[in-house]
């Protein structure tokens, strides 16, 4: 049974007309770890990624991909990277359901875009971080 | 999560990890969530709540600066 509702996936399917270049959704599973979360997940990016052209779906095992969960940087699983031209940085650690589920179609967006939906005042003063800054955001479905 | 993956696509030096609190149980309880969103920067900086795109870039300097609390 689908995770999207037919007129979610007509919602999303419109939002993603502005994607403009690809996105690469890789999903790191591992079903001795957490087998329903994972399956979920994966389900879930896969009905996203047929919503559009543009996007592509990779699902990894951490155990065995080794190298690539390690470039990654992959704390647990189930663990979704949204990746543009380039790695942006922007990861999903677990299932993004409810209110979490609009930014990882805002990040799909954003990365596609490779545009900062920010002031240019933010984007100037992000240009001169002296140092690197992982930003975790803690959040539920609902 | 929106502010922090904006700002990952605008700096090469900044990363954002969404993490589903409900999920990771043991990881909410290192990080004491006890209301989201829950927002942690380089461990030290932390706070809850959404705050306007200033403050949290503030929040985000802060981090990449080594300052403390709040």
């Amino acid at each position: 049974m689908a995770i999207l509702q037919t007129k979610d996936q007509e919602a999303v399917r419109k939002e993603f007309e502005r994607l403009t270049g690809p996105v690469k959704l890789v999903v790191f599973s591992q079903e001795l770890v957490a087998a329903d979360l994972c399956r979920q997940n994966e389900q879930l990016m896969k009905e996203v990624a047929a919503l559009s052209d543009q996007i592509t779906l990779e699902v990894l095992n951490p155990q065995i991909d080794r190298a690539r969960a390690e470039a990654y940087g992959v704390p647990d699983v189930p663990l979704t990277v949204v990746e543009g031209v380039r790695d942006y940085g922007i990861r999903f650690l677990g299932i993004p359901a409810g209110y979490e589920f609009s930014n990882l179609i805002d990040a799909i967006i954003a990365a596609s875009r490779g545009e900062a939906g920010l002031s240019e005042e933010t984007k100037a003063t992000l240009a001169t971080l002296p140092a690197e800054v992982e930003i975790k955001v803690f959040s539920t479905p609902t | 999560m929106r502010l922090a993956q904006h700002m990952a696509i605008a700096s090469d030096k900044v990363r954002a990890v969404a993490i589903e609190a409900t999920e990771f149980p043991e990881l909410s309880r290192v990080y004491q969530v006890m209301a989201v969103p829950k927002i942690v920067m380089n461990e030290h900086v932390q706070f809850e709540g959404a705050l306007p795109e200033s403050q949290f870039l503030d929040a985000v300097v802060r981090a990449a600066s080594g300052d403390g609390h709040r």
